[in-house]
């Protein structure tokens, strides 16, 4: 083995960092949290994550709280009639066996009020709250305002 | 001129009602990123490519100009006559300056296009787009606005909206045929 080769494997799995770390709580596993950097404190941050439920009862994530903003939210982007818009939503359904994500133009955290404007490479906690498995918080990464997602190895995307 | 004054009104007649005028009967005026007055005229004989977004928004703005900027590099120098304008639904906060700073996170061939409340009004007229602000506690706001990318053809036709939603796999096809 080629140790120049086993080298650079080790720091390009280090530089992939936080957000594809798996995190687990009960039967949900949360992973490839990340967050797109904002220009300045005064816009709102947003906040992705995958949620995967491997046991046989329906679940729901009802919010979020992090040091990182004065007012996280959970929101749905829809678009009706080629409209789009923000609506809150009240809790999103991560239903037994199933994988849901909050991704770029779907579900997302919004964050508003934020603490400082979030900086590409920066990380922060987010604390998830689940319906029937209490919380648990995970680490986000801060990527590019340009970014569609993190590049992690066993990723679907 | 002669002629575009017909369509300064706002209640026009039900002339393809839903479909944007073609570029050349727009008659709005805005100032892009980098303070330079742009006018429909200007973008005679060029390929044209039109979002509606603001900078505050955190989810479908970057999505669609990262979508964008990924189609630009997917063509290459073929996009370079391309015009590509962000066209803000909030004026109020996006001046020159704020949209030069988010623009320069995406592909160097996007402008941003800003100006008074008026004139965005009269652009979102002309293509055919609704905006609405959306107040929040606390003072805050944001805004609701169609989320379709515009294409027209450098005749300034219309040729075709891609949708927020659709497989972005067929934007490229649908890009380069505005393209000849
Ligand atoms: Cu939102």
């Amino acid at each position: 083995m080629n140790h120049f080769l086993l080298a650079a494997a080790l720091i390009l799995s280090a530089s992939a960092a936080m957000a594809c770390e798996t995190v687990t709580i009960g039967d949900l596993t949360v992973e490839h949290a990340w967050s797109k950097a904002t220009i300045g404190a005064g816009r709102p941050g947003v906040f992705y994550v995958e949620i995967t439920n491997t046991g046989s009862t329906d679940n729901a994530l009802v919010g979020i709280a992090t040091p990182a903003a004065g007012m996280p939210m959970l929101h749905e982007t829809v678009v009706q009639d080629g409209i789009a818009s923000m609506p809150h939503a009240m809790s999103i359904p991560v239903p037994a066996g199933q994988s849901v994500q909050l991704s770029p133009g779907g579900y997302h955290g919004m964050l508003m009020g934020l603490t400082n404007a979030l900086k590409e490479g920066d990380s922060f906690p987010v604390t998830l709250s689940f319906e029937k498995a209490g919380e648990v918080t995970v680490n986000v990464d801060v990527l590019s305002l340009r970014a569609e997602g993190p590049d992690c190895a066993d990723a679907g995307q | 001129m002669l002629g575009v004054g017909a369509y300064r009104t706002r209640n026009r007649p039900a002339r393809n009602e839903l479909l944007p005028l073609p570029i050349g009967e727009m008659s709005w005026a805005l100032t892009d990123h980098q303070g330079r007055s742009v006018r429909p005229k200007d973008w005679a004989g060029r390929p044209v490519m039109v979002f509606f977004g603001f900078t505050w928004c955190p989810d479908v703005c970057p999505t669609t100009l990262s979508d964008i900027s990924l189609w630009l590099e997917d063509l290459g120098a073929d996009a370079n006559r391309l015009i590509v304008a962000l066209i803000s639904v909030d004026p109020e906060r996006d001046t020159p300056v704020v949209l030069a700073d988010y623009v320069s996170n995406f592909d160097p061939r996007i402008i941003g296009l800003t100006g008074p409340a008026e004139e965005v009004a009269q652009a979102a007229a002309d293509f055919r787009v609704t905006y609405r602000r959306v107040d929040k506690d606390g003072g805050d706001y944001t805004m609701d606005h169609t989320a379709g990318v515009f294409l027209f053809h450098p005749d300034g036709r219309f040729v075709s909206i891609i949708d927020f939603h659709e497989d972005r796999r067929f934007a490229v096809p649908k890009i380069r045929r505005t393209l000849s």
